[in-house]
């Protein structure tokens, strides 16, 4: 029997979207200087939302004079102690007004209201709150005695969760004592300008946080700026290259959470009904725009048949639509171009002999839509084996022993995560040792959290987010450095702070 | 009765345990710091780069799967070796450099004590560099450190012993493999070590030593997709150090980059170590 539902969409009256936006720099909105203006839109209606600021290269420049200015004056020489006080302060401002941006975030990203009010903000708000703590111990963190800022950081964030990578990268930045230009991503930039706001009724001094709209070529004049000490960037391995040859020969440090294709590998004894949940959550969690997501399943062949029906079953359910209704499961694509590509991709699948299922689902007339697809009979020289889909698309393969389950999982240049379904603790530590990816979920999947480091081996990336380790990228450990941190300011005892 | 006519030692590269020549067939001249003949040292070439990340993927396979006891007892066991060829390494350091005996016997013992230091490390990182992480969820979660893989690095110019193993230890401690070019000028004490290095218990692989020119073999190995980290530490040339940087781009390898004026003699820290280590965070329910 199936269930009808009843619409119960959340009220978007608690936002108030301005029909333009300006760049945040030095603790106010201003007008572009050599700047344009972009739209943004609504994904799942296609309805535009606001005007954009396209920040140029004078923009870049002056944010990064600011960044530069507060560092110096301001956030570089304020005891621990105080600056942890302000970012406690953002993490209760974002508590406080976690509908708001939650409504925000699904209006101008797609995903599902109920994934944006129960998994990212819960999540912004305690990555500030845990790093807060942190600015007044570093010296306990394990990297040496007197660890110092790095001074000003360029961050370049993705659009798959807009506010939560903003969060990763400024909370452990401010902690370490550094000041920040940010750039959202171009299609969703309607939460950081929020952020802005955020910072201004923390009292944040001023410069201390740039907010810098654009597209690819303001973050690369923001990455490529000479007055920048640290550059982060979460997005495409392809985008990371790029970056990573423009910081080459500079004094820069650099950290990358790039791409992933994660096997989620099922084994015979795994608790089945669990593993299915896993497996749905692991690759149509916020429409498979996840860099981690188990995109390829690796089936013991023995429960390969039982798996598919349950998992069809399972997709049969749920419910694509309205990212605002609290009862969607699978919102809209972020945009037309990733719809394209997802498409592309899925195209080849059919081409090179996969079976593609689709799961039965009406799709909304306006806005970019893509149903939940499974592929069986998948090789690992299909293209929909090897590459981010970064989309609502499952390639499913077999395994028969734990041996070829490992081959196959580590044979990929990515290495960002992977799943493990077995109710055998031996053979859970066994595989997790051999997986050659930074996060490993054994019996669950998709799980993120502040105390947690977040990074990938090989192709997907270096550098960690969350937790201890989360702090390294922040902080300058080198005794070569010391008498740089004098001459910009720092006395002795301060460095020790 | 005449004098005796001495032995002298051909001087070969140091490829997955063996000691073969440059497949190029080419050699170059070794001087002492006064420009008198030392020996011709092998000029190894992009092909055996290539034979040395081949065997340095095989070495990794072994070390990294071995025990960190294991692994502390094999770089230990290093520093016992060296220990009994000092004499054989004051001599080659003191040729190298044009030093006194009393400042290469102070090189040499720096380098021996640097395996002790590094091999005390083995089994201690994941406790230092790990952690269980306090997650806000019915969760068992923590992270350990783990080798990043192949590693091809440059040792320093200068300090050619001392600078060598500074580089070389380090990397090997978290169980990744190594290939290294010492320094060009001054690379025989680097085949001294590897000749301790064989009769280590070090697995073959682990630790591989290209003598000849950096510059030439470096664009490869930047380039090479079975190679995870390049360490350009020894590298001078800034315009090359780039160069290699933007390659490293191509597979995103994690790059060490150059360190003119360290001073060898500091306490190392746990900077180098850190810069060769991936974390891995393993999650799992917990419940009944």
């Amino acid at each position: 029997m199936t269930f009808e539902y009843a619409p119960a969409p959340e009220s978007r009256s608690i936002v108030d979207i301005a029909d333009s936006y300006g760049l945040f720099i030095d603790g106010a909105f201003v007008d572009t200087i050599d700047g344009a203006q972009f739209k943004t839109v609504n994904p799942a209606t296609e309805e535009v939302l606001s005007s954009i600021t396209e920040a140029g290269a004078e923009d870049v420049d002056r944010a990064v004079r600011a960044a530069r200015r507060a560092y110096e004056d301001v956030w570089g020489p304020m005891s621990g102690r105080e600056r942890s006080k302000y970012i406690y302060r953002i993490a209760r401002l974002i508590q406080e007004r976690s509908r708001e941006l939650a409504v925000l975030e699904t209006l101008d990203n797609g995903k599902p209201i109920r994934e944006s009010r129960d998994v990212d903000l819960p999540l912004v708000a305690a990555h500030f709150f845990y790093y807060a703590g942190w600015a007044d111990k570093l010296e306990h963190a394990g990297f040496g005695p007197s660890p110092r800022p790095l001074g000003v950081a360029a961050q370049v964030i993705p659009w798959n969760f807009p506010l939560l990578m903003l969060a990763w990268k400024v909370a452990p930045a401010l902690a370490g004592g550094n000041t920040v230009v940010l750039k959202p991503a171009e299609t969703t930039p309607l939460t950081a300008l929020a952020f802005a706001d955020i910072c201004r009724q923390a009292d944040l001094p001023p410069g201390v946080v740039n907010i810098l709209t654009g597209a690819g070529a303001t973050g690369r004049a923001l990455v490529e700026h000479p007055d920048v000490d640290k550059v982060a960037f979460t997005g495409s391995t392809e985008v990371g290259r790029q970056i990573m040859k423009g910081v080459a020969g500079t004094t820069k440090r650099l950290t990358l959470e790039l791409g992933g294709k994660a096997a989620n590998i099922v084994f015979d004894d795994a608790p089945i009904d669990q593993a299915i949940e896993g497996i749905v959550n692991g690759i149509f969690f916020n429409q498979g725009h996840v860099c981690c997501a188990g995109s390829r399943l690796l089936l013991q062949e023995s429960i390969a048949d039982e798996a598919i029906a349950s998992l069809q079953r399972r997709l049969g359910t749920l419910r694509l639509g309205d990212p605002m209704d609290k009862n969607t499961d699978v919102g809209a694509i972020n945009s037309a171009a990733q719809l394209e590509r997802i498409a592309e991709l899925a195209d080849s699948g059919d081409a090179e002999g996969a079976m593609r299922w689709t799961a039965p689902c009406q799709l909304p007339d306006r806005g970019y839509w893509f149903p939940p697809t499974v592929f069986t009979g998948v090789t690992q020289a299909h293209r929909i084996a090897r590459e981010e889909i970064f989309g609502p698309v499952l390639s499913v393969l077999t395994f028969r022993t734990p041996d070829e389950a490992v081959e196959k999982a580590n044979n990929t240049p990515y290495g960002l995560s992977a799943g493990i379904w077995t109710e055998k603790g031996s053979r859970i530590l066994w595989m997790a040792a051999r997986m050659r990816a930074g996060v490993v979920w054994a019996n669950t999947f998709n799980r993120f959290d502040p105390t947690s480091p977040f990074g990938g081996y090989k192709e997907s990336g270096f550098g960690r987010e969350g937790g201890i380790q989360g702090l390294g990228p922040y902080l300058n450990t080198d005794t070569m450095d010391y008498d740089n941190a004098i001459r910009i300011g720092f006395g002795v005892s301060e460095v020790a702070r | 009765m005449s004098e005796r006519v001495d032995v002298r030692k051909t001087y070969k590269l140091y490829i997955g345990g063996a000691f073969p020549r440059s497949e190029s067939g080419r050699t170059y001249e070794v001087a002492r710091s006064d420009g008198t003949f030392l020996a011709n040292a092998a000029k190894a070439s992009r092909k055996d780069a290539r034979n040395a990340v081949l065997a340095a993927r095989k070495g990794t396979k072994a070390w990294s799967s071995a025990t960190a006891y294991n692994r502390g007892q094999v770089l230990y066991r290093i520093a016992e070796v060296m220990e009994g060829r000092r004499p054989q390494f004051v001599a080659d350091v003191q040729d190298a450099d044009g030093c006194s005996p009393m400042q290469a016997e102070t090189e040499v013992d720096a380098a021996i004590d640097r395996w002790v230091w590094y091999a005390g490390w083995a089994d201690k990182l994941a406790q230092v560099l790990g952690s269980a992480n306090p997650v806000a969820g019915p969760y068992f979660n923590f992270s350990i450190p783990e080798a990043t893989g192949v590693v091809a690095a440059v040792a320093p110019p200068d300090a050619s012993l001392l600078g060598l193993v500074s580089v070389v230890a380090p990397i090997l401690v978290s169980g990744n493999s190594i290939v290294v070019v010492p320094s060009t000028t001054k690379p025989l004490p680097a085949i001294t070590l590897a000749e301790c290095l064989a009769t280590s218990d070090v697995p073959a692989g682990v630790v591989n030593i290209l003598t000849g020119d950096a510059a030439e073999m470096m664009p490869w190995l930047a380039e090479h997709a079975d190679v995870n980290a390049i360490d350009l530490t020894g590298v001078t040339d800034d315009a090359l150090a780039t160069e290699l940087e933007r390659s490293a781009a191509g597979t995103i390898k994690r790059v060490r980059r150059p360190e003119a004026g360290a001073d060898w003699y500091a306490d190392p820290g746990l900077s180098r170590i850190r810069s060769f280590v991936e974390t891995k965070t393993v999650w799992h329910p917990m419940g009944v």
